[in-house]
């Protein structure tokens, strides 16, 4: 049976050994952050290693079964799939049970079911099928408006379980929709609205503000190096400022100067906006367009922060940008987290001498916080394995998307390697201090069925039809 | 053909940028900084703080007068605490509910994981049901401290006792932490580096919840507690223990020194208390009832009490005019007795009376004129007086004189600057300040610093800082104890004084004051008393050549020195050069012992 054969000799064996080692370097450090004396045997189903042993094998048969269904099934089915698991997750707000706040778990018999953790993958799926089809331009509106609804609807499903975590998982699919064509622009607006966020909760929305006056400036100045126009800029706005002074002067200093100061930078902003239509300076309207837009936003950061951010986020990013520190409250998981990594060195404690995570003082440490007992016990080495092998494997991922001849499966293939970076980076970066707390496990690593079986699932539905490249579809 | 192709280089980009921020980060936090490793070490040990037993404590024959006995704290966890049968509980440890309630919530107050003393110092006899009991009780256990237990229930003043730190403590030294033990007075003070040992640490690893679980490096970092240094105190716990029968009713103070070394053999403070009180859960209650005692038993007597030496000073006075040469040993003043100006005398005596005479027979007008020509001696008043005081002061009078008595008082040595602050400067002469000259007036001195002048005495010109250790364990004893301290009076000058100190023993009151075989030299005193009867002072040493023992004896309301004073002084010390007393001098002994003075106003 030449097809079979070449199923088994197509497979790209380095990613799934990739996948395995991850997946049992997890494992074991599950069963360190887990280990006591009492409780040595590896198949102790009673403790989470002994369980999640049998997740482990149970993603084995998974993976085992998605290889031996035909690759076309994946396609043909994808929209069905994505369906089904849009219900179940509609399905769950209704009949699910609440873990911990959240409303995303299903009960069969004694198992839990995460159906977001689902999402990903099938999402994923009608993605490649949709921006496959025959026709589709990302820069037509209707092609957009639909790719935003595949993407956006299991991610609004899962903030209405109240996981924010998994639903900022889908946020990573507009670097698949940048693979495909998006405009970088959005990128750059993406990265600057996060660095503006940032700034704006980190330094005050005056000083932001000249700061951002001051780039536009040197914009202005690279792009029309006419010395004598770029002058008058300043004499605009140190005109409007006088103006508005005297005015207020003579209203009896009704207003604060920094309120003058800012109503300065507009108006100074318009004025020179007029002056440059007259003079059809180069692009004079991007430049304002941009510098009023990154005001606003600026502005307007400070409201959602407090208004539509829940207390708990609020806490995490504060304890993240340093505003408050508060080291046995908000800051408790992720101090210790920085504690027990901290403590490992260069060579760590070795396996199973693990001290911080052992004795249960880092949170969550066989789930989220998993990549603690990474560092305590294997040290900056262990680090540097772990990280190294992640880059390698999402590397490989791209590189295999790359060299697929069907869009579906190039698409599907950056999905997958977006996704599991995104777990990735959200991950790593929370246990060392560098992202927020936000609850999304460590591909392979951490515990837990659902999330071991759905990372497996997407890979694996990729590694199928990676093997199948040389086939029309 | 696809023209995005190119983009998967920022993909790629994008991931290994992350994953080098990760390394770059975590780099700083493995490798550079080491603050997280302290952290770990902070969060996950736990120091377990081994008490050490207190040193010993022994008297110079190697009695033990100071040793430990065992006491259970019992702690609770409350958060390990189960529903239990209070009732039970309480009867147990003989507390009322109340107690037991407010105790619990005081616990839970500091901490629910973190165990904290319920009840302290619970007696070994109650702890021994206790412990038989306590598995019915979850989230309670016990942890052994040592308490002081004393063999002899005396020399409270000179031993001291141990509290429990207080904030000052706990700022002064880092050592201390709240609920530590510490000597708050007498030797338990004064040595309490030594006798305290060190504590040790047995690191425990804990949990987030402060729960053991196991020893850190199977025990290879721990310290163990070492063990308080025993120390030899110079007490003779027999005639400590014989001191304190002789003073039973009385109030007053005993001190006797070895004048070879200045060791102090035994030191009373009357009325004392039994050591013991002032141990375990009691100690509060019996501290504050000793306290408000109004024979003020909390009062050193011995070493706080600034009484008028009296006529024992007389003894001073003559050395200093012999030394001066304002007198000598032919110098013959004459004495008409109760018509004696400005100073009469009590006493019926050969006239004139010469140096030993005057000793003999504490003549107040050779004494006045001995003082008298002192101060003559010199230009002025005021220039005669500060020789005459520095003299004085040469044997410890107004001083400290050692370490030894933390809260020891320095008396009343007057100076010059006193005298010209009342009658204004030039205008006060010897007339003026005539009662230094038989030891009244503004003198002050303790019963241990008029010891120390009998044993400067006895030792014909020197002594050595009287101090209360012996040896120390491992240890030495400060070195200033070994210095030797010279009078500023010549030995020859000290033989007359000798001379008529052994008289005064040999002469009339040798019926109740001569212990037979025994060369002992002493000096009366009789100091005037305005609120009761007057206080009876004797001071002696013994014997003439070689002597062994000084002794000062002070007894309140004693009436006058020949009556309590003075037989106490040679009871005690024929007790301890003879180690007996004779049977002719049991009577004696059955008088002084039977003797209540509490009553300030005594016949005549």
């Amino acid at each position: 049976m030449p097809k079979r054969n070449s199923l088994w000799a197509n497979i790209d064996w380095i990613t799934v050994i990739l996948f395995v080692t991850l997946m049992l370097l997890g494992w074991v450090n599950i069963y360190s952050s887990v280990f006591d004396q009492e409780h040595q045997s590896i198949f102790d189903t009673s403790q989470r290693y002994g369980k999640q042993l049998i997740w482990i094998g149970a993603a084995l048969v998974i993976a085992f079964v998605i290889l031996i269904i035909e690759s076309n099934f994946y396609v043909f089915f994808s929209y069905i799939i994505y369906g089904t698991i849009i219900l179940l997750l509609i399905l769950v707000l209704f009949i699910g049970v609440e873990i911990n706040g959240q409303t995303a778990w299903f009960m069969v018999g004694s198992f839990r079911i995460q159906p977001s953790e689902f999402g990903k993958f099938a999402t994923a799926l009608a993605l490649a099928n949709y921006m496959n089809t025959h026709g589709f331009k990302l820069q037509k509106l209707k092609s957009l408006a639909i790719v935003s609804l595949i993407i956006l609807t299991p991610a609004a499903l899962i903030l209405l379980q109240n996981d924010t975590g998994s639903a900022l998982v889908y946020f990573s699919f507009v670097l698949v929709l940048y693979r495909e064509g998006l405009s970088g622009v959005v990128l750059f607006f993406g990265a600057l609205m996060i660095v503006l966020f940032i700034l704006s909760l980190v330094v005050s929305n005056l000083v932001l503000a000249l700061i951002l006056l001051g780039i536009a400036l040197i914009a202005f100045f690279v792009l029309n190096p006419k010395f004598k126009q770029f002058l008058r800029i300043p004499v605009f706005y140190m005109a409007s400022f006088l103006f508005l002074f005297i005015v207020n002067l003579i209203l009896g200093k009704k207003y604060e100067i920094s309120f003058l100061i800012s109503i300065a930078s507009v108006v100074g902003t318009l004025i020179v906006l007029g002056y440059s239509f007259r003079k059809r300076l180069k692009y004079f309207a991007i430049i304002c367009y941009i510098f009023l837009g990154s005001i606003i936003f600026t502005f307007s950061v400070d409201y959602v922060f407090n208004n539509i951010l829940g207390a708990h986020q609020q806490a995490r990013i504060n304890e993240l940008l340093g505003i408050k520190s508060d080291p046995l409250g908000a800051g408790y998981n992720v101090n210790q987290s920085k504690i027990a990594i901290g403590s490992g060195g260069v060579w760590g404690k070795g396996f199973l001498n693990g001290t911080q995570t052992k004795f249960d003082f880092v949170p969550e440490q066989d789930t989220d916080f998993i990549f603690c007992t990474v560092g305590e016990e294997w040290g900056f080495a262990g680090s540097i394995l772990v990280i190294g092998l992640f880059m390698i494997f999402l590397t490989r991922l791209i590189w295999l998307a790359e060299r697929q001849r069907s869009g579906f499966s190039r698409i599907y293939g950056y999905s997958v390697a977006v996704i599991l970076f995104f777990h990735f980076f959200v991950n790593i970066g929370m246990t060392i201090g560098i992202m927020p707390v936000i609850g999304i496990p460590l591909p392979f690593f951490s515990y837990g069925g659902s999330s071991l079986w759905s990372f497996t699932i997407l890979l694996f539905i990729f590694i199928r039809l990676d093997a199948s490249r040389y086939e029309k579809f | 053909m696809d023209i995005f192709s190119k983009r998967k280089y920022l993909v790629i980009a994008i991931f290994l940028a992350a994953g080098t921020v990760f390394l770059i980060k975590l780099f700083g936090l493995q490798v550079m900084d080491s603050k997280y490793k302290v952290s770990a070490t902070n969060n996950v040990l736990r120091e377990i703080v081994q008490y050490p037993a207190r040193g010993l404590v022994y008297d110079r024959n190697g009695t033990l007068m100071v040793f430990n006995k065992p006491a259970y704290d019992l702690l609770i966890t409350p958060r390990e605490v189960e529903a239990f049968d209070t009732t039970a509980f309480c009867k147990l440890l003989e507390i009322s509910k109340e107690e037991l309630n407010a105790g619990i919530q005081k616990a839970r107050e500091y901490s629910t994981y973190k165990p904290s003393i319920l009840i302290k110092q619970i007696p070994p006899e109650s702890f021994a049901y206790l412990q038989e009991q306590l598995y019915k009780f979850k989230g309670f256990h016990t942890q052994s401290r040592t308490l002081r237990e004393y063999a002899h229930s005396s020399a409270a003043h000179v031993l001291g006792y141990v509290s429990e730190v207080n904030d000052n403590d706990i700022n002064r030294d880092e050592y201390y932490k709240p609920g530590d033990y510490i000597g708050a007075s007498g030797i338990e003070k004064t040595y309490e580096n030594q006798l305290r040992g060190v504590k040790g640490i047995k690191k425990q690893l804990v949990d987030v919840h402060n729960r053991i679980q196991g020893s850190y490096l199977n025990g290879a970092e721990d310290i163990p507690a070492q063990i308080g240094k025993d120390i030899i105190s110079t007490l003779d716990a027999d005639l400590q223990i014989y001191a304190e029968q002789l003073f039973r009713n009385k109030r007053g103070g005993v001190v006797a020194i070895e004048p070879s070394t200045g060791e102090v053999l035994a030191l009373v403070s009357a009325p004392t208390y039994d050591p013991g009180l002032l141990v375990g859960r009691v100690r509060g209650t019996n501290y504050n009832i000793l306290l408000r005692d109004t024979l003020k038993p909390l009062f050193n007597r011995a070493t706080q009490a600034k009484y008028p030496p009296g006529s024992t000073f007389k003894l001073i006075n003559t050395l200093v005019g012999l030394e001066t040469g304002a007198i000598t040993t032919n110098s013959r003043f004459s004495c008409y007795g109760k018509s004696t100006t400005p100073i009469r005398c009590t006493h019926n005596h050969v006239s004139p009376a010469d140096v030993v005479d005057a000793i003999r027979e504490s003549c107040n007008p050779f004494l006045w004129n001995t003082f008298r020509a002192t101060i003559r001696k010199y230009n002025s008043t005021a220039e005669g007086f500060n020789v005459w005081r520095e003299y004085v002061a040469s044997f410890g009078i107004g001083q400290i004189l050692s370490s030894d008595f933390p809260n020891a008082l320095s008396g009343n040595l007057p100076k010059e600057s006193l005298y010209n602050g009342i009658y204004g400067s030039g205008r006060w002469s010897p007339l003026t300040i005539r009662s230094l000259a038989i030891g009244q007036g503004e003198l002050g001195a303790t019963p241990l610093q008029m010891a120390n002048v009998a044993a400067a005495i006895a030792n014909r010109g020197y002594y050595y800082p009287p101090h209360l250790i012996k040896e120390i364990e491992n240890d030495t004893i400060p070195g200033s104890f070994k210095k030797r301290r010279n009078t500023k009076i010549s030995p020859v000058n000290f033989e007359p004084i000798i001379e008529g100190m052994e008289q005064v023993v040999n002469g009339n009151l040798n019926a109740t004051i001569g212990v037979p075989g025994l060369q002992m030299c002493g000096k009366t005193g009789t100091v005037e008393n305005n609120q009761g009867s007057d206080h009876s002072v004797f001071t002696a040493f013994a014997p003439k050549e070689n002597p062994k023992i000084a002794i000062f004896v002070y007894v309140e309301n004693g009436v006058w020195g020949s009556r309590y004073a003075a037989p106490m002084a040679s009871l005690m010390v024929e007790q301890y050069l003879n180690d007996t007393i004779a049977a002719k001098r049991k009577w004696v002994e059955k008088r002084m012992l039977d003797a209540n003075l509490l009553n300030p106003n005594q016949p005549k």
